[in-house]
């Protein structure tokens, strides 16, 4: 009875998973789809997934029509790879420090962290703002990644990381008379590859899909990053819907790729976020 | 004696001088960018809701107390990003738990496919929300793919870009859509935590599924479930880039997908108002504070 019980649900269970598959998948395809119509086709409208005359146009056209979209792509890379690279030794190293080393303020500096971590985020957008203003930042590479350059969330998960950690390498190196300026580089940072590959992961996609933040500094479509282009080319030629199809389709393809080769340690990374309470 | 006392004492004492000076370099470039773009930020931000902030021919701040905060307890847009806000918590929040919930177990009942399941819901979690806000626009065109869908098993269609009665809705289904999938994996991970003993022992006292469920794999989810809401709140309070690109930035039609985050970027780059910008910032700031308290203490109090 409770063997064909638990049959009937896995059955169940499939169904619906496939089901909620298609749900999945149906918005991505339907675009995809977009992408490659002529506009006629789009226009006249019969609900077909598969284009009845397939064109690559829409690519072609969006770089025609819109030169800046390598550009924007180049800031995307640049400004999502500082942030992604700056984060991963400023965390870590401040995650080390307060996991491992023993110094004046190392717990008041964890518990600026935590009310860090309670402050809903918006607060600072009008004040970064300003500070960006008065430096003279505004509309600059720099405008973007300096404030980005360190991430509490992530100095939090780089603690709790150390704080798991055998500490026995350590002291071996240390007792060879390392200081901590050598051992951090050489024996700590290649142990904790994991962490940051997972860290690394959710910081590219992350500063690669950020929107609001880009939104606020950057304002000459020369300096625009990926979704900010999109977004303004998507205003230009709002009834071209196959352009912006194509154009969104282009966006998304990096971060497909990453996902595609990374994803275990996005998993790991999510999973751990989902853990720190 | 004392001398000797002094002569271990001392290189000890410049070792750790040492020690806390690599300590302080490890620290220093987190603590000058935290410091200097949040926790500044942070007071600046109570600092800037309590002056009206004139931004021509150099910077200045006039004190005027309460007012900002006074005058958006009347101000009608607040009133209605406020109602939009809440209202979109209070729907996306539970919706998206749930659906998560039953995609993790269901995808963790599964034998075969399940990395497979795993990486095609993740989908719409790495996919850009100005990716995915466009091709939903393009869905919810006038004649896209949803209304298509609607007749064609005879329900009603709607302009869901231009209706107010139905935009934040379609805000709503697509964000659900796509942070489901987030929560799932995390409850994906819990439910692998479980230790499969406790099921094995259940079976053998004669649990059946349903009572399994609700005896071992609830109870073993509550702090997940605590997060995962705790998440959800603070995420859907801070709607912004879906409105935005949906609404080109104004927040219609008719104010239906304006939401709070929306109204502070309004206030700051199309009425240049930072102090009453920075006003409705520390107020949102307050809410989510408030709530996720409350919600922790809710969590709390169920627990004894």
């Amino acid at each position: 009875m409770q063997i064909f019980q638990q049959k009937q649900l896995k059955v169940i269970a499939y169904i619906f998973l496939v089901i909620y598959a298609v749900i999945t998948l149906i918005p991505f395809m339907w675009a995809l789809s977009a992408s490659f119509k002529p506009l006629g086709e789009i226009i006249s409208q019969p609900a077909n997934f598969l284009p009845h005359h397939p064109t690559l146009e829409n690519y072609q056209q969006i770089f025609q029509r819109q030169p800046l979209f390598a550009r924007w792509l180049g800031n995307s890379v640049v400004i999502a790879t500082s942030i992604t690279l700056l984060n991963l030794v400023f965390n870590s190293m401040a995650g080390y420090a307060l996991s491992r080393l023993k110094f004046p303020g190392n717990r008041s500096c964890f518990f600026l962290i935590l009310v860090i971590l309670a402050v809903p985020l918006q607060i600072t957008l009008i004040p970064t703002f300003l500070i960006l203003k008065t430096l003279g930042w505004l509309n600059s590479y720099a405008g973007i990644i300096v404030p980005s350059m360190a991430n509490a969330t992530f100095i939090f998960m780089m603690r709790q990381f150390f704080c798991n950690f055998p500490r026995e390498l350590e002291e071996a190196a240390a007792l060879d008379g390392l200081s901590s300026l050598e051992i951090f580089p050489q024996i700590v940072l290649p142990l904790a590859q994991p962490a940051l590959a997972a860290q690394a992961v959710l910081l590219f996609m992350g500063s690669w899909n950020n929107f609001l933040f880009p939104l606020m500094v950057l304002f000459d479509p020369e300096m625009f990053t990926l979704p900010l282009g999109l977004n303004s080319f998507k205003g230009e030629y709002i009834s071209y819907w196959n352009y912006i199809m194509a154009a969104a389709m282009m966006l998304n393809l990096p971060i497909l790729l990453i996902y595609a080769l990374f994803n275990r340690y996005l998993i790991q990374g999510m999973t751990f976020v989902g853990n720190k309470e | 004696m004392p001398t000797n006392f002094l002569f271990l004492e001392k290189p000890k004492a410049r070792l750790k001088i040492r020690q806390n000076f690599y300590a302080y370099i490890f620290v220093l470039p987190a603590a000058l960018v935290l410091g200097s773009f949040v926790l500044l930020p942070i007071v600046d931000a109570i600092f800037l809701s309590l002056h009206k902030v004139q931004l021509f021919g150099g910077i200045r701040y006039d004190f005027i107390g309460l007012h900002n905060f006074s005058y958006l307890i009347q101000d009608q847009q607040v009133g209605i990003a406020f109602r939009n806000t809440a209202q979109y918590v209070v729907m996306v929040v539970p919706t998206q738990t749930i659906l998560a919930l039953i995609l993790a177990v269901t995808l963790n009942s599964a034998i075969w496919g399940q990395k497979l399941g795993l990486m095609t819901l993740f989908l719409p979690t790495v996919t850009s929300s100005t990716v995915l806000t466009l091709i939903f626009m393009w869905i919810y065109h006038p004649q896209g793919l949803l209304n298509h869908l609607l007749a064609t098993i005879g329900l009603p269609t709607y302009n869901w870009l231009g209706d107010p009665g139905v935009a934040l809705k379609g805000i709503m289904m697509m964000n659900i859509w796509s942070t489901a999938p987030l929560y799932m994996i995390i409850y994906l991970a819990a439910l692998q935590s479980i230790p499969q003993m406790l099921y094995e022992a259940a079976e053998l006292d004669g649990a059946n599924i349903w009572e399994k469920f609700w005896h071992i794999t609830i109870p073993h989810l509550r702090p997940v479930t605590f997060f995962v809401l705790a998440m959800g709140i603070i995420g859907t309070f801070q709607l912004f880039d879906q409105s935005y690109i949906f609404s080109g930035g104004t927040g219609g039609p008719n104010n239906a997908t304006l939401t709070l985050v929306l109204l502070i970027y309004q206030a700051v780059f199309q009425n240049l108002q930072m102090g009453y910008g920075a006003a409705i910032a520390c107020s949102l700031g307050l809410i989510i504070m408030v709530i996720t308290y409350l919600h922790r203490l809710i969590f709390e109090d169920e627990k004894v």
